[in-house]
């Protein structure tokens, strides 16, 4: 499940993991001794040859790790070079990246694009590869770009797919009760009520992991004040009290009554099963949900853009987080490493890669997509017709931010939408404290 | 308390003249190595880094870089924690309701079941390891149980109670004023197994003829119970509180496994774990909960340690 940055079975070895090692540091009451420790097993040997590269990946579930174990077999064909892949699931690998990349990292490795790579860049964790850029930036759109650039202007990270978020739902439903795609948030409304009557729940939703509800902050953030002020706020040079964001939360809190209730104890993949099960009629969430849809219901999947909440401020802005490698600050092979990193930006690579993983779109624009599924065709549309990508809550700004400060929030929000006022102050000065350290 | 042990031991048979026996200069070296290296770990690996820890807890640092990029910080951490940290008073409060809960419910329900299965009733040995199984568990894996139980749509306990539709179910996990003793349920469960089977290896080793001596003496066995064995119980008594002092401090497992710590399951446990492990890498502040964390440990092991020194003098 390379889609999400939390997939449940990895959370499960994760939670495993990380409480075998907090109960020999706690017990000790010495958490400060992890650092060291953490870096030194963080990564294997990979040997000083010319002749091989390594990758750490964090594509740890079984199709994307075969789909890229697929694609480094057809370079290690081609380039003559041989490919040591050291994978670790992929929420240790996020938790760790900080220690992985002062340590020995591969020379190749897995991320996601925007706030979270320009951060390592900025603080030279990572190696420039502008140079890769001017030979690969052909495949690119102008918007894959600017999210490979760090702040400094240079290039830093090459995209392999993307997969939007958007309203999803069941076609047959929809064709069933005669409801029609919304357009604004009042069609999404009165949608919503008709299926209310009709003995659905409108939205499912869950946020028991604390990440699924950023996505519907996300697009009302951007639906109500624009894409630029939503990178700003998350830059932290917006205040959360401006009552910008207040309206946010108030928009949020007209629709919480037509959302699914005991969000906080659900997963994402329970919320999923509610619309697979028709219970639920629509459901805010990135496209990899339609891998808990089997066989034909698989194709019954289908979605439609994030309604506009202001016309003046429209529907161009589109969540679409973008995974891909990066180079590490001092790699053993810096030319194989290059060479790996064009490989990836290559669109036959990327067709061959989504041949296996069909729940994401290609990043280059010169993929062919007459291979795909008609949802992945969909989606690939939605994305490329967008004026300005962003990438998700906690890619978008400080990870200490999304999850010490953000997380709890919107879990209190949902818990009690009553108090704006209080909560957005209340994320406002420990924003303070945080972005000013 | 090794070294308690090596002073006491020679002098045990004899009392008063302390140290007569002498010992050999290799019978030294050897206890030299045998405590000496065990205390050279428990430095470097316990107390230095605890020391770390605090000297870092009054920093400010990300964990990038070198400790030249460590930035002194003053109290400035234990300030915000104290006043711009919505998790922390919840997750002091929860782990205080953590230690009482564990202090009072599965003691005395494991002291309860203990006394029962000590009366030899058929199949004993039966509910022994039944009630004592949980404890073999970790408690991640109590915490994936009981997620089966408590789930709204598809829990056991709802499913029972047939209060499954959207109007009506009972968010066990997800409502905050429920979750805590939801969890606390959970791993007392694990927990009374662990104080059954202490209370009932003290039980067995009170001596018979205490009670024949109660009987005789016109004792019911209700009183010979309260006056005569509970009272013999008093080493297994304090196991028991350091015990349950200990698991519910260190209670982390269970909740990061429902759901990572938040919405009414913080923990200090959680909020270190939070702020250091994860990709945040607040070192500093991290550093600063764990040192709160350590000081409310220290405030229960320290008087627990001095009543054993003062009990060996």
């Amino acid at each position: 499940m390379p889609h999400t940055t939390y997939s449940s079975s990895a959370s499960v070895t994760q939670a495993i993991s990380r409480r075998r090692l907090l109960q020999g540091v706690l017990a000790a009451g010495a958490a400060t001794g992890l650092a060291p420790v953490l870096s030194a097993c963080g990564s294997s040997d990979s040997g000083s040859s010319t002749k091989s590269v390594s990758l750490g990946s964090n594509f740890s579930d079984a199709v994307p790790k075969k789909a890229l174990q697929g694609i480094m077999d057809s370079f290690e064909k081609e380039s003559g070079l041989s490919v040591k892949i050291n994978t670790v699931a992929h929420n240790s690998f996020q938790e760790q990246i900080n220690n992985y990349l002062q340590g020995k990292p591969q020379d190749v490795f897995t991320w996601f694009a925007g706030f979270r790579m320009q951060f390592f860049a900025e603080r030279g964790l990572v190696g420039d590869i502008s140079d890769v850029w001017t030979k690969i930036g052909g495949n690119y759109s102008d918007a894959m770009k600017k999210a490979s650039t760090g702040k400094d202007g240079k290039q830093y990270f090459v995209p392999l797919y993307n997969y939007p978020w958007a309203v999803f739902y069941r076609k047959s439903v929809f064709e069933a009760h005669g409801y029609q795609a919304p357009k604004t948030l009042d069609e999404f409304k009165s949608l919503g009520n008709r299926m209310k009557k009709d003995g659905l729940t409108p939205i499912a939703f869950a946020d028991k992991d604390g990440w699924p509800a950023m996505g519907t902050f996300d697009y009302l953030n951007m639906r109500t004040n624009g894409y630029d002020f939503h990178v700003s706020l998350m830059a932290g040079k917006e205040s959360w009290t401006d009552p910008k964001v207040k309206k946010v939360f108030e928009t949020w809190r007209e629709l919480l009554p037509l959302h699914q209730t005991g969000s906080l104890s659900r997963t994402w993949q329970e919320a999923a099963q509610s619309l697979a099960q028709k219970k639920s009629g629509m459901y805010v969430i990135g496209s990899f949900v339609s891998q808990q849809f089997t066989g034909k219901d698989a194709e019954d999947v289908d979605f439609f853009p994030f309604p506009e909440v202001d016309s003046t401020v429209g529907t161009g802005a589109v969540e679409a987080p973008i995974d891909g490698f990066m180079l590490s600050k001092k790699p053993k092979n810096p030319e194989g490493a290059k060479k790996l990193l064009e490989y990836f930006a290559k669109a036959s690579t990327q067709e061959a890669y989504l041949k296996s993983d069909p729940n994401n779109v290609a990043a280059s624009k010169a993929a062919d997509t007459s291979g795909y599924n008609p949802l992945q065709k969909k989606c690939a549309d939605l994305i490329s017709g967008a004026e300005n990508i962003s990438q998700f809550l906690d890619r978008d700004t400080r990870p200490d931010f999304a999850s010490t400060v953000m997380i709890p929030s919107l879990q209190t929000f949902i818990r009690n939408p009553k108090d704006i006022d209080g909560l957005l102050g209340n994320i406002e000065k420990q924003k303070k404290s945080i972005f000013t350290s | 308390m090794a070294s308690t042990e090596l002073k006491k031991s020679p002098s045990a048979p004899r009392g008063r003249p302390r140290r007569t026996r002498r010992l050999s200069s290799r019978d030294r070296a050897v206890l030299g190595l045998m405590v000496g290296i065990p205390a050279l770990v428990h430095i470097g690996l316990v107390w230095l880094p605890a020391f770390g820890s605090v000297l870092l807890s009054f920093t400010r640092w990300d964990g990038i870089g070198g400790f030249d990029t460590i930035e002194w910080a003053g109290f400035d951490n234990y300030r915000q924690i104290f006043t711009n940290y919505p998790p922390f008073w919840p997750a002091l409060q929860h782990n205080v309701i953590w230690l009482v809960f564990f202090l009072l419910v599965p003691t005395t329900f494991g002291l309860f079941l203990a006394v029962q299965l000590d009366k030899n009733i058929k199949g004993s040995r039966l509910y022994q390891s039944a009630i004592y199984l949980p404890v073999m568990l970790s408690l991640a894996i109590v915490g994936f149980i009981w997620q089966l139980v408590y789930s709204p749509e598809q829990g056991l306990i709802n499913n029972i109670l047939g209060r499954t539709g959207q109007g009506d179910l009972i968010d066990w996990l997800g409502d905050p004023s429920l979750n805590l003793w939801a969890v606390l349920v959970a791993a007392s469960w694990r927990h009374v197994g662990y104080i059954m089977i202490l209370y009932l290896a003290g039980l067995k080793s009170v001596d018979p003829s205490l009670r024949e001596a109660a009987a005789i003496d016109g004792a019911s066995s209700r009183q010979a119970f309260w006056h005569v064995v509970f009272p013999a119980l008093r080493p297994v008594n304090v196991v028991v509180l350091v015990v349950s002092v200990i698991d519910s401090l260190r209670a982390f497992d269970i909740v990061y496994v429902i759901n990572k710590g938040t919405n009414g399951l913080e923990l200090l446990s959680v909020l270190v774990t939070n702020n250091i492990v994860g990709e945040a890498s607040r070192i500093g502040y991290g550093s600063a909960l764990a040192v709160i964390l350590l000081a409310i440990s220290l405030s229960f092991i320290i008087p627990y340690v001095r009543s054993i020194f003062r009990e060996q003098r």
